[in-house]
């Protein structure tokens, strides 16, 4: 029964979904509706069973003082602070349980969350998205090397794809005159993109989206269980 | 046996320096490159210029502050080319820290606008989780979906929102998109479930693949790809922006991985003759 209630409720209410994109008349979009927006609530729980766990696995780590402990407990931290200044003084237009924290914000121009968000968090976060741009550089020096013919046809075709994205790639050949537009940087670019690069992009979406519907065929069934957990 | 010693690999910290180097300088002097712009920008120009006025429109902020540089300067262009068509916007976002981003975009754009009123010309609806579920449930109801704005204004006290049910009456969808959910979701939830008009931008990485929903059903219609789509979308509407002044330094960063790619293969090649 602890495994057959599941697969039943799964069964059910995977077929109403696919009936109601068929069948858009009552009963079956009105239950649609009903588990779309209880597919909303459960997936705002999801945002506190998520936040749980981070303070399970890292309070674990920081009381077994694991390696590099400190970086959870910063983290852990920085968590905290973020959810108090948030709880306590509200966001930019909602208040908090202090309501708008008027003597704090301003003394830091704007409430204690912005002034984080705004002055730290925002920096922190573009600048670990910068650093992949440095080892990109590296990692192009180390590995973009002509080996064979597919690889020599990859690289020729990122180094007019880089070219064609920038500026600089099209002052090379703005000399062109207008008949051989076409040999332009930015055309082959975008030559490149819109053709090979479109169709090999369609053959994998269409791949994956057969895969989906085999394990989702697959889940409703019944034949797929590891969702259930246990091992099974 | 060869007694030649193999070339040395350069110091990945060199790599780094010039990189940084290279970067910094067009930041602080600009260069000034010419950027030619293309159909897929131009597509987007067109639907929103296409747009009548007094429309109400949707900017979804799906990303967080990892990818700002290429996306808020996006989000930017298109509040104010909104505006100076009079179309009214609905600002909500599918990542929680959309929000923020979306605040400071109307912040920043308000002061060239001043006469534009919250609730009136625009509202932000704040982050609703969920996805691709959300998307499709606001086809049927939005105020089921946003019963308040972001500062807790119930839905029928919002002016801009008192003749919006659902997609019905919205012009078009532009979603500014980092990753799931996002862009992909809106295309196909809204458009293809709907039939409203969706467009938008990406991050350069993710471009290539939203190439496939740009075709004759117009799942997409067009696309800002990256910084450089960005800086496409400000010269389309006559501002120089962050990504204007930011094509500089990509130029140059683009430029130098080339030269690493050929020093790299270089060294490769004397690898192989040893």
């Amino acid at each position: 029964m602890k495994r057959f209630l599941p697969l039943l409720i799964t069964f059910i209410v995977g077929f109403i979904v696919i009936s109601s994109e068929f069948i858009p008349h009552k009963p079956f979009n009105s239950i649609n509706a009903g588990l779309e927006n209880w597919f909303m609530i459960i997936s705002g729980f999801a945002i506190i069973l998520g936040q749980l766990s981070l303070i399970k696995v890292n309070s674990s780590k920081i009381i077994n003082k694991t390696q590099n402990w400190q970086y959870y407990l910063a983290g852990m931290v920085s968590f905290f602070v973020m959810v108090l200044c948030g709880v306590l003084w509200g966001t930019q237009d909602a208040p908090g349980l202090l309501g708008n924290g008027t003597l704090v914000s301003s003394w830091l121009g704007v409430k204690p969350f912005e002034y984080l968000f705004n002055n730290i968090y925002q920096h922190l976060s573009s600048t670990m998205f910068a650093l992949l741009a440095f080892f990109i550089a590296s990692a192009a020096y180390r590995a973009f090397i002509m080996r064979s013919f597919e690889s020599n046809l990859l690289m020729i075709a990122a180094v007019i794809v880089m070219l064609g994205r920038t500026s600089i790639g099209t002052s090379f050949t703005a000399w062109l005159p207008q008949g051989w537009r076409f040999l332009h940087l930015p055309n082959i670019a975008d030559f490149i993109v819109s053709f090979p690069t479109n169709a090999a992009q369609r053959a994998i979406m269409i791949s994956a989206a057969l895969g989906i519907v085999g394990s989702s065929l697959r889940i409703l069934l019944g034949i797929e269980r590891s969702y259930l957990g246990g091992g099974e | 046996m060869s007694d030649k010693q193999p070339p040395k690999q350069i110091d990945r910290r060199y790599i780094f320096l010039v990189l940084l180097i290279g970067v910094t300088i067009p930041l602080i002097f600009p260069l000034g490159f010419k950027s030619e712009v293309s159909g897929l920008s131009k597509q987007v120009y067109k639907l929103v210029e296409e747009t009548p006025a007094n429309s109400t429109v949707i900017i979804s902020f799906d990303y967080d502050p990892a990818t700002v540089t290429e996306l808020q300067p996006m989000a930017k262009a298109l509040i104010e080319h909104a505006w100076r068509k009079n179309q009214k916007i609905l600002a909500l976002a599918l990542w929680p820290q959309g929000v923020q981003m979306a605040e400071q975009a109307f912040a920043d754009i308000i002061k060239k606008y001043p006469d534009k009123k919250y609730g009136i010309d625009y509202v932000n609806l704040g982050y609703k989780t969920g996805g691709i579920v959300t998307i499709q449930a606001m086809g049927r109801d939005f105020k089921e979906i946003f019963p308040t704005d972001l500062k807790g204004t119930p839905y029928d006290e919002i002016e801009i929102l008192k003749n919006v049910r659902n997609y019905n009456q919205i012009g078009y969808i532009m979603s500014l998109s980092a990753g799931d959910p996002g862009l992909k979701q809106y295309v196909m939830a809204a458009h293809d479930m709907f039939k409203v008009k969706v467009s938008g931008g990406t991050t350069a990485v993710s471009t290539p693949g939203f190439m496939p929903y740009i075709n004759d059903q117009h799942q997409l219609y067009g696309l800002l790809g990256g910084l450089k789509g960005a800086a496409e979308y400000e010269s389309l509407i006559g501002v120089k922006g962050t990504a204007t002044s930011g094509m500089d330094a990509q130029s140059i960063a683009h430029i130098l991985i080339i030269i690493f790619i050929i020093m790299g293969n270089i060294r490769a090649y004397k690898m192989r003759k040893l």
